[in-house]
């Protein structure tokens, strides 16, 4: 008799503990969606905000002329959007062979090296603390460090090829991470596949490891580049602020971000500041979209399967 | 023993280690050329490592260390280039392990990695390697398809002709049909009758009807206390799944341990 009382009564109690469990996944439920639209909200404010503003000053004319310098800010910003590509290309040819003949380093040689020398162990360790490290200093530091070696010191003065350099250290620790992710996750059975083929390691590492890292290694190199036609300080220091179109990669030059600085800071051009920013923001979307197809492309060829 | 031709590989008083574990010692052991050999044991017996002794895959694995002697057609193969080593001793592993390349660059993988250049020999040596691996039929319509793309047993015979791409006279396979399902571990048990006549085959599997259907000549590891493998009996399939001379093997293959 008591027993099934008892079963009635923590039948009751698991009923309200279920109706408790059902409010709070409910109330959680509600918070997660507010905090989900309030953060696209900002996002597409922030963009609709720039886009609305620029989007009217923008035409065939102020995207073909050059800026007219001055505190009036006249003129458009032709010059800028080469200047931003060169600046794109130099640095990614620069940093892009760096990074990931490092990163292959790092992940395919130096732990036999490693084992057989502790002098080499520390060597890789610190290389590996380094490019933690690095990778969260901020990009005026990067632009103080051009400025003191590249721009001072080796006398290339503001110029393409000091910004580059620049800008291909502040993409380095991206580069060799996004790398080495890529390197470590191909399996270990395609090297033994290779290797007991009577294939080198470096055959194996060219012509089976890097084609399979190729999606996240690009991945990597998108994400560079975008940082690169975003940053503004490191360039501020490096590159100068000419509005002439470099000529060579000895001369300076003004990339978008910096334009957009520039306008803002020094001329009355406010809306010139916020077509340029308009520009910079359908350039990021652009190359957002461009790796998200790239890499689908580069996975499906890799996996074989969609 | 040695310099008898109907050997391919003569072990003597082979010794692995991994540091300080030592994983096999004491095996003395000779390779029938062109017959299947089956390696059989419990798991942890080192049959794996000792199949990746004929190759030296073993030297990939940090800190192993290999005593003793293994000679290869009279030849002791630690003083065989590797690459030459390794393209005369084919490895076939126990996933299924295709590039993801497409199936014929699959199979020209290894020739082009030892210099091979035009494309119609690679073609011809494409072709030869697939329809010895019975896979030709199936595939030589699509042999610019992703490897990926094909079912499990197809990727094993596309693997097994990969191998042979590189002409070896030796195949390994570890457990070569445990990732596969009953009618591909079949085909690929076909292939393995119709590839000893090149062929000599070393095969590790945990399959005892396996070893006892297709296996020429039968080696059973265990290990001892001290969990070091070391190779209790070795003799005729036949001999050892009939009249065993040990209790140990006995035991085994009538399923008492392991």
């Amino acid at each position: 008799m008591t027993s099934e009382v008892e079963s009635i009564i923590s039948r009751a109690k698991n009923k309200r503990n279920l109706r408790r469990q059902n409010t709070i996944q409910v109330f959680g439920y509600i918070l997660v969606w507010v905090c989900g639209i309030l953060a696209v909200a900002a996002v597409f404010w922030i963009i609709g905000y720039v886009l609305s503003q620029g989007l009217q000053v923008i035409d065939l004319e102020f995207l073909t002329t050059r800026p007219a310098g001055g505190v009036s800010g006249e003129g458009g910003m032709s010059t800028t959007i080469v200047t931003t590509l060169y600046l794109v290309v130099l640095t990614i040819a620069i940093a892009t062979p760096l990074g990931v003949g490092a990163a292959i380093y790092l992940v395919e040689y130096a732990g036999d090296a490693s084992r057989e020398s502790k002098v080499v162990a520390f060597l890789v360790k610190a290389a590996r603390t380094g490019v933690e490290i690095l990778a969260g200093v901020p990009s005026i530091i990067f632009g103080l460090f051009g400025f003191a070696l590249f721009v001072s010191y080796l006398k290339l003065g503001f110029s393409l090829l000091s910004a580059s350099l620049s800008g291909a250290a502040l993409i380095l620790p991206t580069i060799i991470r996004t790398s080495e992710e890529a390197l470590i996750t191909v399996p270990l059975s395609y090297r033994e596949g290779s290797l007991s083929l009577g294939a080198t390691k470096w055959y194996t590492i060219f012509n089976v490891v890097l084609p399979t890292a190729m999606p996240g290694i690009v991945t990597g190199m998108v994400l560079s580049i975008g940082r690169i036609i975003a940053e503004t300080a490191i360039f501020w220091v490096t590159l100068g602020g000419s509005y002439h179109l470099p000529k060579s990669i000895m001369n300076s030059g003004r990339s978008m971000a910096l334009h957009v600085y520039m306008l803002a800071s020094e001329t009355r051009a406010f809306d010139k500041a916020m077509a340029t920013a308009s520009i910079l923001i359908i350039a990021i979307i652009f190359l957002n979209l461009t790796i998200n197809i790239v890499s689908r492309r580069l996975t499906t060829r890799v996996t074989g399967k969609k | 023993m040695a310099g008898n031709n109907s050997y391919k590989f003569v072990v003597e008083n082979l010794e692995v280690a991994y540091g300080d574990f030592c994983a096999l010692k004491d095996v003395d052991l000779s390779i029938k050329a062109n017959a299947i050999t089956s390696i059989i044991g419990p798991s942890g017996c080192g049959k794996s490592t000792f199949l990746r002794v004929f190759n030296r895959m073993n030297d990939l694995i940090p800190n192993v260390a290999t005593e003793g002697q293994i000679m290869k057609d009279g030849k002791n193969i630690e003083e065989i280039d590797i690459v030459d080593l390794r393209q005369s001793v084919g490895m076939i592993f126990q996933r299924p392990n295709p590039f993801p390349k497409s199936i014929f660059e699959n199979v020209a993988y290894g020739p082009r990695a030892h210099g091979l250049k035009s494309i119609s020999e690679l073609e011809g040596i494409v072709e030869r390697s697939l329809r010895q691996a019975v896979l030709w039929e199936e595939v030589k319509d699509t042999l610019n398809k992703s490897a990926l793309a094909l079912s499990g047993g197809q990727q094993q015979r596309l693997c097994i002709a990969r191998a042979l791409a590189v002409e070896p006279d030796v195949l390994l396979m570890d457990e070569p049909a445990s990732a596969l399902d009953p009618i591909a571990t079949l085909k690929i048990e076909d292939l393995l009758q119709e590839l000893k006549r090149e062929f000599t085959i070393i095969i590790v599997t945990h399959n005892m009807q396996q070893a006892a259907r297709a296996s020429d000549y039968t080696a059973f590891f265990n290990m001892d206390e001290d969990r070091a493998g070391y190779l209790v009996e070795y003799g005729k399939t036949a001999k050892i799944f009939t009249y065993p001379e040990k209790k140990l093997t006995e035991d085994y293959i009538s399923g008492r341990f392991g």
